[in-house]
Formats: C-alpha cells, structure tokens, sequence
C-alpha cells in the first residue's frame, strides 16, 4: 500500500504522519507542494497538520490552491483515500473534497489538550479498526476548528452516517460536536484530532493506531 | 486600477471574534452595542481593464470561502 504525504512550507505535522503510516506498514513518500503529479500507484494521499502558509488569508486557503491539491482533487475524483488531519482538514474543505468550513474556536483560544472522542461509524476503511460507539482519546491541537456547515448539508451528513468522530466534550464550539467527516463515497475522510500523535506509547496513548493499521491493511487488500 | 474587495461571514454564521470585540467594548463602557461582526478588507492593484466578473472570479476561487463569507466589490 502506497501513502503520500503532501508537504507545504508550514507543515509540522508531516514526519509523523510519515511515522504513523509508515509503522502501520505503508510506503510512503513525501510530496513537496510544487509538485504538479503524485507519485505512481498512490493509494492514499494524507495532508498533515501544521499551519500551512502561515494560515495567511484564511487557514488552508492557499494549500488548496497549490499545483500538487490539483493532483489530490484529481486522486480523490477518481476514488482515491485522502485523509486529512488539522490543517489538513482545512484544506480539505477549502478545495470542495468535504463539506463545511472550520472557523475559529468559540473561546477564541488556541485549545491544546488531549480530548475523547466517540467513533461515530466504523464503516468506513479509516474507522474500520474501530467499534462504533468506542470513546478514543486522540490530542487535538488548533485555533480553528470550529465547524460549520449549513443545516441541510449537516442533514445529509448525519442521514449518511457521514460524521467520522464526535466530541463527548465539545472544545471548539463546532456544530453538533463534530470532529471529523468523510466524503460521500467515505473515501476521504477530515478531522480535527491528530491520530498520528497517539500511535507510540511513548505519545501517552495509542488510540490513533487502529486508524492507521485499519486503513493499511484494509486498502493492502484492495 | 484599483479595486477593493470586502470580505464578511455571511448573515446567520456565528463570529466568535466579533462578538469577543463586543464584549470588549462593553467592558470599555460603551452601551448599547447590540452587535459586532469583523470581516477583511482586500486591496488589489489590477491591471487597468481588468472586468468585474475577473474580479468576482478571483473572489469565489480565493479570496473569500463562500461557503461561510459573502463578498462585495468595490472598483476605485
């Protein structure tokens, strides 16, 4: 199974993202945003954390307009995983590949904690690994994470089983306690959380690694 | 030519930043201040020519995400 990892200047999430995926059996390479291609026989594209062009304009805004998201729009409209974590998240909605927004915090601060979440659907290859109604414990770290997206949208949303992950406590003010959403072929998958930041026990949890390991093992197969 | 582009949350989005400057008012003593919403002020050196609908083109593909902001432009 093949991952790549986009890199933008700003990125600080990309390493362990490559650690993540990597340990879960996945090779993986690292993408510079100039890149117009993505590597050949690319099965996954994940688009880390960080803060993407300083979050100039808006966060994620400019990422999604680099030559190499063309390449991942493109990946993804064809049916190819895309993931997107934090920042990652916020490019993803920035390029159309998911619904809704991410505003700031409700509290306006910089929320750095780790938090529980509830899987909301194991149907899909990132949640797999997991049980519907499991509570995971996965660090979130992020000035704009409050989602927002209109009601008939987050209507769908819910009628599609399309929420990924909920807040038990919501920390950002994000609509309905979203934390993560997947597209309408569950194929690409936002969220909030870092998964790739409790993979290791030394992270003081691994609750992110049924993530990785469900969705390698589960696109080996395909 | 010159243009100027405005950038808002839409009606009905919440804005946790205007309502902080709102609260801040208060605190200043201000009254009766019912409401604040903040949004962006664009400034764009064009070439001269250049259409409005490039404009609300460059809008919708960057400058505003229209999917929580609304736009209004203003050529000088």
């Amino acid at each position: 199974m093949r991952a790549a990892v986009i890199v933008f200047p700003g990125s600080n999430c990309d390493r362990d993202m490559a650690v993540a995926l990597a340990a879960a059996g996945a090779d993986v390479s690292m993408v510079w945003h100039k890149d117009a291609a993505l590597p050949d026989g690319v099965d996954l594209v994940a688009i880390p954390g960080g803060f993407s062009f300083g979050d100039y304009l808006r966060c994620g805004a400019i990422a999604a307009k680099s030559p190499i998201c063309k390449a991942v729009v493109a990946h993804a409209d064809r049916g190819g995983y895309v993931l997107g974590v934090c920042n990652g998240f916020q490019v993803l909605t920035e390029t159309g590949l998911l619904p809704g927004a991410l505003m700031r915090n409700s509290n306006l601060k910089f929320i750095c904690k780790t938090v529980d979440l509830k899987v909301e659907t194991s149907d899909t290859a990132f949640t797999e690994g997991y049980n519907a109604g499991d509570i995971i414990r996965l660090p979130v770290a992020h000035h704009d994470g409050n989602y927002t997206v209109d009601p008939d949208t987050l209507a769908l949303l819910e009628a599609e089983d399309r929420v990924a992950f909920r807040y038990v406590t919501n920390p950002n003010g994000s609509v309905a306690d979203i934390a993560g959403v997947v597209s309408a072929n569950r194929r690409v998958l936002g969220m909030m959380p870092h998964p790739e930041r409790a993979v290791d026990a030394g992270h003081g949890g691994t609750d992110g690694r049924a993530l990785f390991r469900g969705l390698v093992g589960q696109l080996a197969l395909s | 030519m010159k243009a100027r582009v405005h950038v808002m949350l839409k009606n009905g989005v919440l804005d946790p930043q205007g309502e902080a400057v709102r609260h801040a008012l208060g605190s200043l003593g201000f009254e009766g201040v019912a409401g604040v919403r903040q949004g962006k002020v664009i400034e764009l050196d064009l070439a001269d020519g250049t259409s409005e609908s490039t404009i609300n083109d460059m809008c919708d593909k960057l400058l505003a995400n229209t999917v929580i902001e609304s736009y209004r432009v203003e050529v000088l």
